[in-house]
C-alpha cells in the first residue's frame, strides 16, 4: 500500500536532515501511528506522502507507484488528509466542508449531499448540523467534521496529523473509540501522528517511534511495550506506562488458573453434586474424555432436572463461551466485566480446555498492579 | 441664497450632466483599478515577501506624486479628454486596493491554505475558494477607500478636459462665482458619501456569514 525507501528530507539551511534514510512498509488496512518528540520529523514524513513536501532523496511508493511520478493535485485528492489544526473552512458550512473534495472532483450536488448525510450520521451528529458553520460547533464536533472531510470520497489511504490533539481527555477518549470503530468497519489504511503514547497504544496496529529524523523502533504496541529497543524507547514509553500497561500486553495464559474444576460429560449428576460440594463451587466445566470443552453445568441445572435426568451431558448448557489462551488480557477483562460473568473458561487449540479466569483472578491482577507486587504471574496460579 | 437658487435653476441640467460624467470617470477608474490591483495583489503573495514589500513601497511612492503633477505629466502622452483623466485616477486607485488585497490574502490562516492544498485544490482553486472569500472584507474596504478618494480627486479631471463636476468648480474659479464652486463641490461630496454607504453595505453582504462581527 505504502512504502518508504531510504527517504531523506534535508531542508535548505538546516544543519541536520529532518528525516533521514527512512524505510518503512505499510500494509493495506494497517493503522500505523508515528510518535516521537517534537521536531523529530513526524509531520515532515507524513507530508512527503501527499507531496506537500518533496523528499530530497529516496522514494515513496503508494500502491507501488512513486508519488513524484503522479500529478500532485490528483494524488492529494485520492488521499484523505486531516491536518494538525483541523483547518475547517470558516466560510463554508459543515456540509460544504465535508463535500470539499467531492466538489473538487466535480461530484454532482445530490451525490455530495447524500454522502455528507451518510457521513454525519456515522458520528452521531444530527443532519441539521450540515447547514451550520464551523464556529457554531464545539471543538470536538469540529474535529469529527475534520475527520469526516477526509473520509468523504472514500480514499483507501488517510493521513492524520494529531487530529485529536487539542481536545480535553474525555472528548479525546470518546473520539478515539469512535474512530477506531470506524476504521475497522471501513478497512482503511491510516497513517496517524501523535505525541500521546496512550493514544498510540490504543489505536495502532503498528507504532513507529521516531527520534531526530530516524526510526528508533517499529512494531506492534505489544512488541514495543514488552521489548523496548533501547533506553530512548523505554524513557519515551515511561516506567509508569510499562507497569500500567501490563493488562495491555499480558496474555490470558499468563494469569489463568490452569487447574479448573471439571467433570466429564458421561458422569452422573450425583457425581457432579459431590464434586461441587467437595470443591465448594456452584458450577463445573464439562469436558469429554480427551479434555475438549463441552459446556458447563451449574447447581440450578442439576437441581431442576435431578429427578428426570441422570447424566451431566443431558442437562449441561452447551453455549460455550470461552477465550483463547493467547488472547490479550485487556480484551478478556473488558468482555468479562461487560458480560457480568463470574468466570471465563480458557481454551487452547481445538477447544481443548486450558484453564479458567475468574473474577478473583482479575482482582488479584488489579491488586498486584496497583500495589506493585512483583509476583503477579506466579500468584495468580494457585 | 437667492443667487444659489438662480444658479441652480440655470445650471440644473448642466449639473445633472456633470454629475453623470463625474460618476462615469470615477467608476471607470475604480473598475480598472480593481481589475489590475486585485490580480496583482494576489500575484505578489506568491513571490518572496521582501520583493513584494519593495514593490508595494514603490507603488506607494508613485502615489505621493501630487495629482496635478501626474495629470500634467500624462498630458503630453495621452492628450486631453476623458481617457487620460480615467487613467490618471486609475493610477491612484491601485495602491489602496493592491495593498489591501496583498495583506488580506497574506492574513488568511496558513493552515487553511495548507488544508486546501492537502485536500487537492489547485493553486487557482485555493485562490478562488479559500483566499479570495476570506480576504474579501479587507479587499472591499480597500476598494471603498479608493472609491471615496477617487470621487474627490475626479474634480481635477476637468483640468485636462475630462469633464465632471470639476468643470463647475473651475468655471466658478474663472468667473469668480463662488456659488458655482459650491454647486460642484456639494454633489461631489454627496456622491462620495453615497458610494461609501453603498459599498459598506456590499462589504457586509459579501463577508462570509461566519466571519461577520456579531454586534
Ligand atoms: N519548511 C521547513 N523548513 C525548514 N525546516 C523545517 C520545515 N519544516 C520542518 N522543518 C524542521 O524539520 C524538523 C522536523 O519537523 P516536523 O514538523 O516534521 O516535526 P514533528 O515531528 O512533526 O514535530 P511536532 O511534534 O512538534 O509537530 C524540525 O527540526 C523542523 O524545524
Ligand atoms: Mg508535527
Amino acid at each position: 500500500m505504502l512504502e518508504f525507501k531510504d527517504v531523506t528530507k534535508q531542508f535548505e539551511g538546516n544543519d541536520y536532515p529532518s528525516v533521514h534514510k527512512l524505510n518503512l512498509k505499510v500494509e493495506r488496512g494497517e493503522f500505523v501511528v508515528f510518535i516521537g518528540p517534537s521536531g523529530c520529523g513526524k509531520t515532515t514524513t507524513m507530508k512527503m506522502i501527499n507531496r506537500l513536501i518533496e523528499p530530497s532523496s529516496g522514494e515513496i511508493l503508494v500502491d507501488g507507484v512513486n508519488v513524484l511520478k503522479q500529478n500532485a493535485v490528483q494524488l492529494r485528492r485520492s488521499i484523505g488528509y486531516v491536518i494538525q489544526q483541523i483547518g475547517l473552512m470558516p466560510h463554508m458550512t459543515v456540509g460544504e466542508n465535508i463535500s470539499l473534495v467531492g466538489s473538487l472532483l466535480k461530484w454532482n450536488k445530490e451525490k455530495q449531499q447524500e454522502r455528507a448525510k451518510e457521513l454525519i450520521s456515522l458520528v452521531d451528529l444530527p443532519e441539521e448540523y450540515l447547514t451550520r458553520y464551523p464556529h457554531e460547533l464545539s471543538g470536538g464536533q469540529q474535529q469529527r467534521i475534520g475527520v469526516l472531510r477526509a473520509l468523504a470520497v472514500n480514499p483507501p489511504l488517510i493521513l492524520m496529523d494529531e487530529p485529536f490533539g487539542a481536545l480535553d481527555p474525555i472528548t479525546r477518549d470518546s473520539l478515539q473509540e469512535e474512530f477506531k470503530k470506524l476504521q475497522r468497519e471501513m478497512d482503511k489504511t491510516i497513517v496517524f501522528v501523535t505525541h500521546d503514547m496512550d493514544e498510540a497504544i490504543k489505536l495502532a496496529d503498528k507504532i513507529v517511534i521516531m527520534n531526530k529524523g530516524e526510526i528508533v523502533q517499529a512494531g506492534t504496541p505489544d512488541d514495543i511495550l514488552r521489548h523496548p529497543a533501547n533506553e530512548f524507547v523505554e524513557d519515551f514509553i515511561g516506567k509508569d506506562r510499562l507497569l500500567e500497561s501490563r493488562p495491555e500486553v499480558t496474555r490470558v495464559e499468563q494469569i489463568m488458573n490452569p487447574n479448573p474444576i471439571t467433570i466429564e460429560e458421561e458422569s452422573s449428576l450425583k457425581e457432579a453434586i459431590q464434586k461441587m460440594h467437595a470443591k465448594r463451587v456452584d458450577s463445573l466445566l464439562v469436558v469429554d474424555e480427551s479434555g475438549i470443552l463441552k459446556g458447563y453445568v451449574d447447581i440450578e441445572m442439576i437441581d431442576s432436572n435431578y429427578k428426570k435426568k441422570n447424566q451431566v451431558y443431558e442437562v449441561m448448557d452447551t453455549a460455550k463461551y470461552a477465550v483463547d489462551k493467547n488472547s490479550l488480557l485487556r480484551d478478556t477483562m473488558y468482555r468479562m466485566l461487560r458480560r457480568g460473568s463470574s468466570y471465563v473458561p480458557v481454551v487452547a487449540e481445538n477447544n481443548k480446555l486450558a484453564g479458567i479466569v475468574t473474577r478473583a483472578t482479575l482482582a488479584d491482577m488489579v491488586y498486584n498492579t496497583i500495589w506493585g507486587d512483583e509476583t503477579t504471574e506466579g500468584s495468580a496460579i494457585e | 441664497m437667492q443667487t444659489m437658487m438662480d444658479t441652480l435653476s440655470s445650471y440644473g441640467w448642466d449639473l445633472l450632466n456633470k454629475t453623470g460624467e463625474h460618476l462615469y470617470i470615477s467608476i471607470a477608474a475604480i473598475v480598472l483599478g480593481v481589475l489590475v490591483a486585485v490580480p496583482l495583489g494576489i500575484l505578489l503573495t506568491r513571490i518572496p515577501s521582501k520583493a513584494a514589500d519593495r514593490f508595494i513601497s514603490f507603488v506607494g511612492i508613485l502615489q505621493t506624486v501630487p495629482s496635478l503633477a501626474i495629470l500634467a505629466f500624462l498630458m503630453p502622452f495621452l492628450g486631453v479628454g476623458v481617457v487620460p483623466a480615467i487613467i490618471a485616477l486609475f493610477i491612484y486607485s491601485v495602491l489602496p486596493i493592491l495593498r489591501n488585497t496583498y495583506t488580506g490574502v497574506m492574513e488568511v490562516n496558513t493552515s487553511l491554505k495548507e488544508a486546501g492544498k492537502g485536500m487537492g485544490m489547485s493553486t487557482f482553486e485555493i485562490i478562488r475558494k479559500v483566499e479570495l472569500p476570506l480576504a474579501l472584507p479587507v479587499i472591499m474596504s480597500g476598494i471603498r477607500f479608493a472609491t471615496v478618494y477617487l470621487i474627490g480627486w475626479a474634480t481635477l479631471a476637468a483640468f485636462i478636459g475630462g469633464g465632471g463636476l470639476g468643470d463647475l468648480i473651475f468655471d466658478g474659479l474663472n468667473l469668480y462665482k463662488p456659488e458655482l464652486i459650491v454647486l460642484g463641490t456639494v454633489p461631489a461630496t454627496i456622491l462620495a458619501l453615497i458610494a461609501n454607504g453603498l459599498l459598506s453595505l456590499l462589504e457586509k453582504g459579501l463577508t462570509p456569514k461566519a466571519l461577520r462581527k456579531t454586534v
